[in-house]
């Protein structure tokens, strides 16, 4: 039932088959061959009138391993276009979602089919660092606004784009409260972090290894599983000496892992973050994250009328509870509502928008207050959760119930900026090992 | 034999005005980018088609020009050098492939040239120092030959249409010369070419060499292109679908790869924005084309066409047909 709503919202957003709301196979076979033909007669877009319609483009990921996030993105956007009757600032919204394959090449090829023919004034997305990387340049040329939840830290931090945004989090500020949650509350001394091998594991940890230690933790051993690995037991049986595990998987690696974790036997507390303990996983989770503690931008136990409403929606809509992937795109439709308000519905000025953009503080959003540092990053509330069993309004058999919040959390954690800037980016190797 | 100059005298003309009558500039990146995976196509096709050795490792050669070129520009050289370097780079990583995979055929030689693809991406992931990992390179800007700078899509297009013109001459002059007949000689039948004096090793060295030419230039164009260098670009999906290129459209023939990277650039790039499951449409083409075609999109498409000709016209005009090809 989601994906034919999804479908049907594309075909019309796409411009192409607007007469039409269904697709069915055959017609697609029609449409696919008059794809090429259409090209020709793509029409230049008339000079914007006031009137027009607002276009926001959202490239993610539909197919391949990263799909479950990439989906959960689309059908936040849709929430809240659904919830808003398509409208932003008082102008109509022409929604147009491109998938990228989750490749960098792909992912430059959608932003060209989005910049240079449908012409959208806003990028939301697209969803890994790596993707991010490939059109950053891109979009800052062409100064589109660009609003992502990818990670790549250094993308507002040594690297800034000043036509990017990132309402979400960077790769190591979930993990930073993590580790100083873990040292502090938990009165933990020594763990051992493991990851998948690539820039969002590297960063996760550094982050988690950085604040750990600066409370008077410190790390034993940092292992790396190649992304997607379906076999933990190398690693698991690596795992002795320490009090405390940090895993930052994603996908769904955090269930594979957590599975193989309980049936090896090992009995340390885990600690994870928006990723590892992500509330769209809850369904999947079995009692073996149970007690796993994780800091996340969003929770799905936030008790607002504006969080609430957000999560019933996505389960009327989609029949799914939103997690970090649906919740961020949320946000970011909020505050490209809001940027847009704030130019009485003009884009024509790129720089005046993106400053409206940047300059947005929003009190209300479903995952609390939000606003943005210099460098486009956002500073905001993180929770601490911890996986229970407990009632819930949504049917789950677990629960990430909000045991501590941290209240203006910025990249830089509780380090100044020009300090922490001066380090190189969190990578394998940075923070190097200490003798523990 | 005029008729088909007039075919090609029309394709030349289309290609060379596309950007007048091809509306959006996205649609020439699109084109571009089909000009350059086809200079891709058709560089495996020389190994893929006409030497009989199937290469699983070829996304990991292509990789390496592109790298080289992003290093090197990175470093602060200047484009000409970059490019050198890049192609004289790539050479030598073909014939390392070549001297090593050349010492078996058939699945021995899919299984090294994956194993050597492999290890190029493990190199681009790991040789963080390098290659920066899973960020890759970044590149600011492209060359300008002649003044011409390229930054503007349809500069870039014709810079690539030139390129892929060039190659599909020097391929149509090789596939033509007695070397090329010398190697799909030793495709065919290498033991008789070996009893007939040829050097079957040799024949297929240089095969490589040529491959890993084309090959090296499109990686150039790639990393041009998107400006942006990483390992997904090199792993074995990649090599996989450049491939499927060759394959779908015809091995071992010269239009068939050309076929076979508009079919899969246009369905990944164009059709993927219509339809959600457009994975599954693109096995689909695949799935239909072994099955109606196995031997690929064009010369399935002139068996088929001569098939209704010669039952409509029996007799001698299939033998004229012969004739002129």
């Amino acid at each position: 039932m989601s994906r034919k709503d999804t479908r049907t919202r594309n075909v019309t957003a796409s411009g192409k088959a607007a007469a039409s709301n269904k697709l069915t196979r055959r017609g697609f076979m029609a449409a696919s061959a008059a794809g090429a033909a259409a090209a020709a007669f793509n029409f230049p877009t008339p000079a914007l009138a006031q009137s027009a319609p607002f276009k926001l483009g959202l490239l993610t990921v539909k197919t391949g391993p990263l799909a479950q996030g990439g989906i959960q993105m689309e059908q936040g956007v849709i929430t809240w276009l659904k919830a808003h009757d398509y409208k932003m600032a008082g102008r109509k919204v022409d929604f147009i979602s491109a998938d990228t394959g989750g490749k960098p090449a792909g992912t430059k090829t959608k932003a060209q089919e989005l910049v240079e023919r449908d012409k959208v004034d806003v990028i939301l997305g697209p969803l890994a660092a790596f993707e991010l990387l490939a059109i950053t340049d891109y979009v800052r040329d062409h100064k589109i606004p660009t609003l992502s939840l990818a990670g790549a830290d250094d993308i507002t931090q040594r690297r800034p784009n000043p036509y990017f945004l990132r309402p979400s989090a960077s790769s190591s500020q979930a993990m930073q409260p993590m580790g100083h949650y873990a040292a502090t509350e938990m009165g933990k001394k020594k763990a051992i972090s493991i990851d998948f091998d690539f820039a969002f594991g590297y960063e996760q940890q550094g982050g988690f290894q950085a604040a750990f230690e600066k409370d008077g933790g410190c790390v034993l051993n940092k292992l790396w599983a190649p992304l997607g690995t379906p076999d933990y037991t190398p690693y698991l049986a690596q795992m002795t000496g320490c009090d405390v595990i940090c895993q930052g998987f994603a996908g769904s690696g955090p269930i594979a892992f957590m599975k193989q974790y309980a049936n090896f036997g090992l009995k340390f507390p885990v600690v994870t973050g928006e990723t590892g303990g992500d509330d769209a996983l809850l369904h999947a989770f079995g009692d073996e994250a149970v007690g796993m503690i994780n800091c996340a931008p969003y929770t799905l136990d936030l008790e607002t009328d504006t969080n609430k409403k957000f999560a019933q929606a996505m389960v009327k809509n989609f029949n799914t509870v939103p997690g970090f992937y649906a919740a961020g795109l949320y946000v970011n439709c909020d505050i490209v509502d809001a940027g847009l308000k704030a130019t009485d519905g003009k884009t024509d000025d790129k720089e005046k928008f993106m400053a409206a953009l940047k300059a947005v503080k929003l009190k209300d959003t479903p995952r609390g207050p939000i606003s943005f540092d210099h460098l486009g990053n956002v500073v905001g509330s993180f929770y601490i959760r911890r996986i229970e069993k407990a009632k819930n309004d949504y049917g789950l058999k677990l629960w990430n119930k909000t045991v501590k919040t941290y209240d203006n959390v910025s990249q830089f954690w509780t380090w100044p900026e020009k300090e922490f800037l001066s380090h190189p980016v969190y990578s394998r190797n940075y923070p190097a090992l200490k003798k523990c | 034999m005029t008729a088909r100059l007039a075919v090609f005298i029309i394709a030349i003309m289309a290609l060379v005005t596309l950007p007048q009558w091809m509306h959006g500039v996205y649609y020439v990146n699109v084109a571009s980018q089909i000009l350059f995976y086809a200079v891709f196509a058709l560089g495996l096709n020389v190994l893929a088609g006409y030497a009989g050795l199937v290469s699983l490792g070829h996304a990991g050669l292509f990789g390496i020009s592109a790298y080289a070129t992003g290093y090197m520009l990175n470093l602060g050289y200047s484009h000409s050098v970059a490019i050198a370097t890049a192609l004289s780079i790539g050479m030598v990583s073909m014939a390392i492939y070549a001297v090593l995979s050349l010492r078996a055929t058939g699945i021995g030689f899919i299984m090294i040239t994956l194993a050597l693809g492999e290890i190029v991406w493990g190199l681009a992931y790991r040789w963080i120092s390098i290659t920066g990992g899973d960020n890759g390179i970044n590149l600011h800007g492209r060359p300008e030959p002649f003044g011409i700078a390229l930054t503007s899509p349809n500069a870039f297009y014709y810079a690539a249409l030139i390129v892929f013109l060039i190659a599909l001459a020097v391929m149509t002059v090789f596939v033509r010369s007695p070397l090329g007949a010398a190697l799909m000689g030793t495709r065919d039948q290498p033991r008789r070419m070996t009893a007939l004096g040829y050097h079957v090793w040799l024949i297929r060295f240089f095969a490589c060499m040529l491959s890993g030419l084309l090959t090296s230039i499109a990686g150039i164009l790639f990393v041009y292109y998107n400006q942006f260098i990483s390992p997904q670009a090199l792993d074995l999906t990649a090599s996989a679908e450049v491939l499927l290129m060759v394959i779908s459209g015809g091995a071992g023939t010269l239009l068939g790869p050309i076929v076979g990277s508009t079919l899969v650039v246009v369905v990944k790039s164009v059709v993927s924005g219509y339809i959600e499951r457009w994975n599954f449409l693109l096995g689909a083409i695949f799935v239909a084309i072994v099955i109606l075609m196995p031997e690929g999109l064009v010369p399935g498409t002139v068996r088929l066409w001569r098939a209704a000709f010669a039952r409509r016209r029996p007799g001698p005009v299939v033998e004229a047909t012969e004739k002129a090809s």
